[in-house]
């Protein structure tokens, strides 16, 4: 993959995760946190999945992560990546400790290990009407 | 531990598993009453001894599948469950039908699982979008979090996620390549034996299974079960009506079941499965323990759910599996028998049947139907069902009456 690509599929985005797609759209990463207790949240909900509160507010992070584990595919793994292939495919743990699944950019002549720097990069699908959030390492 | 009164396998219907089906297709219904006609004759039971049903998905109906399933058999029941564990499903119907007999909700459980084609549908209208074929587990409706986190990525049905888990594994305790293509080859080599598998008298070599192409790094094709045509079946009866089996009641004395996540992106440790906690529960509810097995009938929908799933469930401390694996024969007459059939890896998935297969071997080989490939003094065994990637696990402990 290289930095030039467009992802073939758009997310089914929804309302509730909205403010996420829209900070990606402007280069920014948000994430929810619950104020109740202080949970990061992801993916976006309407409540805190660890207790319940629906006091979830959006604040702007670094975006920065390290990896958790990745898989290369010389194949596609569906035919709309066909002309991606090979993919790696990755989840990635961010600062606040959530995880994300994603695809890693800029590998080349890189050994991917565990828990290695991670830096967003920014994604834009094929039909323009999201952009990705994908890591290259930092 | 439990009650006395323990729900029994006393019967079962196994069709062959087999790549490429030419024979005619039936809808799920119809296989239903075929399942059900040779699953209750090798019960030596009849339609009017069933008074319990448990069903998975069925492709002509979406909604009150039990209903449908009654309806169609002609035999009103009096406990109806319907299951949705993907690979689990198997496993986690027979649990249900075992604890209702021993609830005394009812006294003989019919569970089967269809996978021959149905058949071509006319009606354009009527036949699934063509995304449904690489989705796999994946949902991409619209609200669905993988449609929205997981689907752009490619990280869609089970490959890329069980291939991540092995990754992530490998990094952490180094290889298990070779215990890999191991459980493989070992399984190849018992399904050879078994006529209803689709690679009967296919056995391969390790150098084979590291020979084929790489999917999804570090999995290779040997590694992953190649979908196939089938179907199973299975009864369950009280004490007493497995008297009018003529075969060795095999109890469900223990069960346990773990679901934690739908994609491996937020489990909690991607080298910790769900079957710890289900297996714990069952041997704790059977009063038994993992050194206690005579045979094991592992869930395997890729060889790095066999390696999980023995550290998970207690035979080997995390990180041992290849070690423990290098050790061992898993064949039929090895020291340490292991999906004697040939597991999926060997007989082929034929769908959610594919769940079944495993229980049934086990309860084969404890009613000592096990013919060329029967284990000796084989009186207990664990099974596992494993659904989505990883996502939900059942444990069940088989006991020969
Ligand atoms: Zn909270």
């Amino acid at each position: 993959m290289t930095e030039t690509l467009l992802a073939p599929l758009a997310p089914k985005m929804t309302p509730t995760s909205a403010p996420f797609w829209a900070a990606l759209e402007e280069g920014r990463v948000v994430l929810q946190q619950c104020d109740a207790c202080e949970a990061w949240v992801f993916y976006p909900r309407p409540r805190c999945p660890r207790c319940l509160s629906a006091a979830l507010a959006w604040k702007p992070v670094s975006g920065r992560a390290t990896l958790t584990t990745w898989t290369h595919c010389p194949r596609p793994t569906a035919p709309p990546f066909t002309g991606l292939a090979p993919q790696t495919l990755a989840v990635v743990t961010l600062e606040e400790g959530v995880r994300m699944s994603t695809f890693l950019l800029e590998t080349a002549g890189r050994t991917l290990e565990l828990g290695m720097a991670l830096a967003p990069r920014f994604v834009p699908t094929e039909d323009g009407t999201a952009t990705l959030l994908a890591f290259a390492p930092a | 531990m439990g009650t006395q009164r323990k729900g029994a396998i006393v019967g079962y219907a196994e069709w062959p598993t087999v790549r490429r089906y030419d024979g005619p297709r039936r809808f799920m219904l119809e296989q239903w009453m075929d399942l059900a006609a040779e699953a209750l004759a090798d019960a030596g039971l009849a339609l009017e001894d069933v008074d319990g049903l448990v069903c998975g998905t069925l492709r002509e109906a979406n909604m009150f599948v039990p209903a449908t399933v009654v309806e169609y058999l002609g035999q009103p029941v009096k406990f109806a469950e319907f299951v949705d564990l993907g690979g689990a499903t198997g496993t986690g119907m027979l649990w249900r039908a075992a604890a209702a007999i021993e609830l005394g909700l009812c006294d003989v459980v019919l569970c089967a699982l269809p996978g021959l084609p149905i058949p071509s549908n006319p009606d354009p209208r009527d036949r699934p979008p063509p995304e449904a074929r690489w989705l796999g587990s994946t949902s991409n409706a619209w609200g669905s979090p993988q449609a929205e986190f997981e689907v752009p990525f490619g990280n869609v049905a089970q490959n890329a996620g069980y291939a991540m888990i092995a990754a992530h594994y490998e990094a952490r305790f180094g290889s298990c390549e070779r215990a890999r293509a191991q459980i493989t080859t070992q399984q190849r080599a018992s399904a050879a034996l078994n006529p209803l598998a689709a690679f009967y008298e296919k056995p391969v070599t390790i150098d084979e299974v590291l020979a084929s192409p790489m999917i999804a790094e570090p999995l290779r094709l040997l590694e992953i079960v190649m979908p196939c045509a089938g179907g199973a079946a299975v009864v369950l009866a009280s004490p007493e009506k497995a008297k009018r089996s003529p075969h060795r009641p095999v109890q469900i004395t223990g069960y346990g079941e773990s679901l934690t996540i739908k994609t491996p992106t937020f489990a909690e440790d991607l080298a910790v499965t769900p079957v710890a906690a289900a297996a714990a529960t069952a041997f704790a509810r059977a009063g038994t323990t993992p050194a206690a097995m005579d045979l094991l009938a592992l869930y395997d929908c890729y060889t790095i759910t066999v390696l999980l799933t023995l550290e998970d469930a207690g035979f080997c401390p995390k990180g041992t599996g290849a070690a423990f694996l290098a050790e061992r024969d898993l064949a039929f007459d090895g020291d340490f028998p292991v999906n004697t059939h040939g597991g999926q890896l060997g007989v082929g998935q034929p769908g959610l049947a594919g769940g079944l297969l495993q229980p049934i071997e086990a309860a084969r080989q404890l009613m000592g139907r096990a013919g060329p490939r029967q284990v000796r003094d084989v009186n207990r065994a664990l099974v596992t069902g494993t659904g989505g990637v990883m996502s939900e696990q059942v444990a069940l402990i088989l006991e020969g009456a």
